[in-house]
Order: C-alpha cells, then structure tokens, then sequence
C-alpha cells in the first residue's frame, strides 16, 4: 500500500564503502519493513472482506494477493468487479493504476549492482511502494544488496497474503457488506490514498476532470469504462495544468 | 474454496500486466527521463484512476455518499489511513440512517 513510514534508524549515517555481511543487510531488511507489515495488515484484511463481499471466493481473493499483490490495482479490481469479471477492463485498469512501476524501477534498477540479471527479474516481482522507497532511502547511504533486498521484499507480502486470507474468511461471515457501511470502505480508502499522492495545485485539477468525466461516463454509457475515460481526463488535465518548463 | 474461470483469466492477466510494469524499469532505465508535461501527466495517473473508480459513489449515488466522501476527504489531510477509513464509514452509516 501507499502510506511510508518516517525515516527512522535509517537515516543514521554509514559509510557508503563498507559492505556488510549478508547476515547483517538481512536483519536491516527486516527491521526496515517489520513497521510496513503492521501498517499492511488491516490493510489486507479489508481487502480479503470486501473481495468476498463482492463475489469472490476466498481461494480467489488469496490468490489475487498472491499474483498481482499490488494493493491500489486490486481495491480498484474488486470495486469494478461483476459477474463474469470484465477482463479486459480489468486489465486495463490495472495498467494504468500500475504504469508508475515503470519510472520506480527505472529508478531503482542502476541501483542494484550486485544483482544479476535472474536476480533482478525475482527482485522486481516484489516492487512495491513501501519496498521501492525504503530501497531509495537506502540506496543514497549505501549499495542495496541481494540479501537487504529479499529480506525486506519476502516479508511484505506474508503480510499482505495472509490478512488477505484471514479478512476474506472473516468476510464470509459478515453477509451484506452495505449493512455495515463497508462498501464505503473503499470510497474512504481511495480518498486517503488520493491525499497520500497530492501534489498541490496539478493535482486539484487532476481529481476535478477525473471525478467529473467519470461520473459523466458512468451515467450515460455506464460501467466499467467510467474508470478509463475519467482516468484519460485527469491526465490530460494534470498535463495542461502543469508549466511546460516545470521541472517538479 | 471454488475458483471460476473468468476469474481466473481476470486475476492472470492483472498479474502479467502488474509483472510486466514491475520489469520494464530494468530496461528502459537509461532511457528514462521524464520532465514537465509528461511528468506532471505521469505523476498523475494513480490519483486519476483512484478518483475515476469512485467518482459514482460519491457524485451518482445520493447525498449521503456525497457528504461522507467531503467528510472522509477533510479527515484525510489530518488522520492516518485507517482512521480515515473509520471516520468514512462511520459518517456514511450515520447519514444513511437518517436519509432513510
């Protein structure tokens, strides 16, 4: 998920020369991620009762954890879901809302020197928001290596799996998700995910477009390409707000 | 413990589509340099398509979901995320019962 948690022992100084056993780069893993796992928790196990509550077994809802196991693509998922499950919009949502992989790794990836190639391709499975900025953060006091990186990549989705599990079966108990207001759930989820991405002003424009033409599109032509129109909206918008030198 | 078909095909192709985002950085890394406009448009997609998977919840539902949504985006820019979640839920239930 999306929320990072403050630099904390981190940010003590190093000497950027020194390598550490693989012993110790995996315990500075663990200790990096162990406050994103508790924060991911409650996380998957909204997800595991909301997927359910839209139709989805729990073998089904685990297994999406496991595969995609990225969170913002799989809340939108669930939340166009119907039956049967549209696959192509899926898809394509789940391009989109995951395209900003592309810069993290470009970012990241001449920051790896140690790793070969299949390393990297088993590494990048695991690229995700808490994981790139904690590798980023490390990577401007010293090289990221194999063993920091998989101790810190392998533990998150433990996490994310199991929540994912226990609130789908959790879930199963619950009947109508409406009763208690949890369809709600991912309306206030995304609204605070909007809020962790706000850059200001660009950003006003980007949710304004975005929310209008949506909600347009879902009127009049219906579900699911709401999300594609709204989305191409508020790019376009978030372009023509921004200054053609701005360098931000 | 059932799993269907199309859902299956939905939850494979979202995971190649997820996998081949994640790679493509190893390659295109030299390459790469967004700025301005195409970075301002960049950056703006996950806020984009967040906003467009909500957008008729909170503006082609009913005004409880349209004041709940204001009242979950104010408590955003103080709360963190679960109690953001919470105050959205609960305000929406409390809303609802008086909508009815």
């Amino acid at each position: 998920m999306i929320s990072l948690p403050p630099p904390g022992e981190a940010q003590i100084m190093k000497n950027p020369l020194s390598h550490q056993s693989n012993h110790a780069e995996a315990r500075d893993g663990l200790r990096d991620i162990l406050p994103i796992m508790v924060a991911a928790a409650p996380i998957g196990l909204l997800f595991g009762t909301l997927s359910v509550g839209k139709g989805l077994s729990i073998m089904e809802s685990g297994l999406m954890s496991l595969l995609v196991f990225a969170g913002g693509a799989q809340f939108a998922a669930v939340e166009l879901w119907t039956h049967p499950a549209p696959v192509l919009a899926l898809a394509f949502s789940t391009l989109l809302i995951n395209a900003r992989h592309v810069l993290m790794g470009a970012s990241l990836a001449p920051k790896m020197k140690d790793f070969s190639l299949p390393q990297r391709l088993g590494a990048f499975y695991f690229l995700t928001d808490e994981s790139w900025a904690l590798a980023e953060r490390r990577a401007m006091q010293q090289p990221i290596t194999p063993a920091y990186w998989f101790a810190l990549a392998l533990m998150l989705p433990l996490a994310w799996i199991g929540s994912t599990f226990l609130g789908a079966w959790l879930g199963s108990f619950l009947g109508d998700p409406k009763q208690v207001g949890a369809d709600f759930a991912f309306t206030a989820l995304f609204i605070g995910l909007v809020a962790g991405f706000w850059k200001g002003r660009i950003t006003a424009f980007t949710v304004a477009a975005s929310g209008a033409v949506s909600a347009l599109t879902y009127v009049t032509a219906g579900p699911p390409w709401h999300v594609a129109a709204g989305a191409l909206a508020g790019i376009a918008a978030a372009y023509f707000a921004a200054a053609p030198e701005d360098d931000e | 413990m059932t799993v269907h078909a199309t859902t299956l095909a939905a939850i494979l192709a979202m995971a190649v589509v997820t996998y081949l985002t994640r790679i493509a950085g190893i390659f295109v890394a030299d390459r790469l340099r967004l700025k301005g406009r195409i970075k301002a448009a960049f950056d703006a997609i996950p806020p984009a398509v967040l906003v467009a998977v909500i957008a008729p919840t909170v503006l082609a539902t009913g005004w409880p979901e349209t004041l709940a949504a204001l009242v979950t985006a104010f408590a955003a820019t103080r709360l963190p995320l679960l109690a953001t979640i919470a105050t959205g839920v609960i305000t929406v239930v409390a809303l609802r019962a008086i909508a009815s």
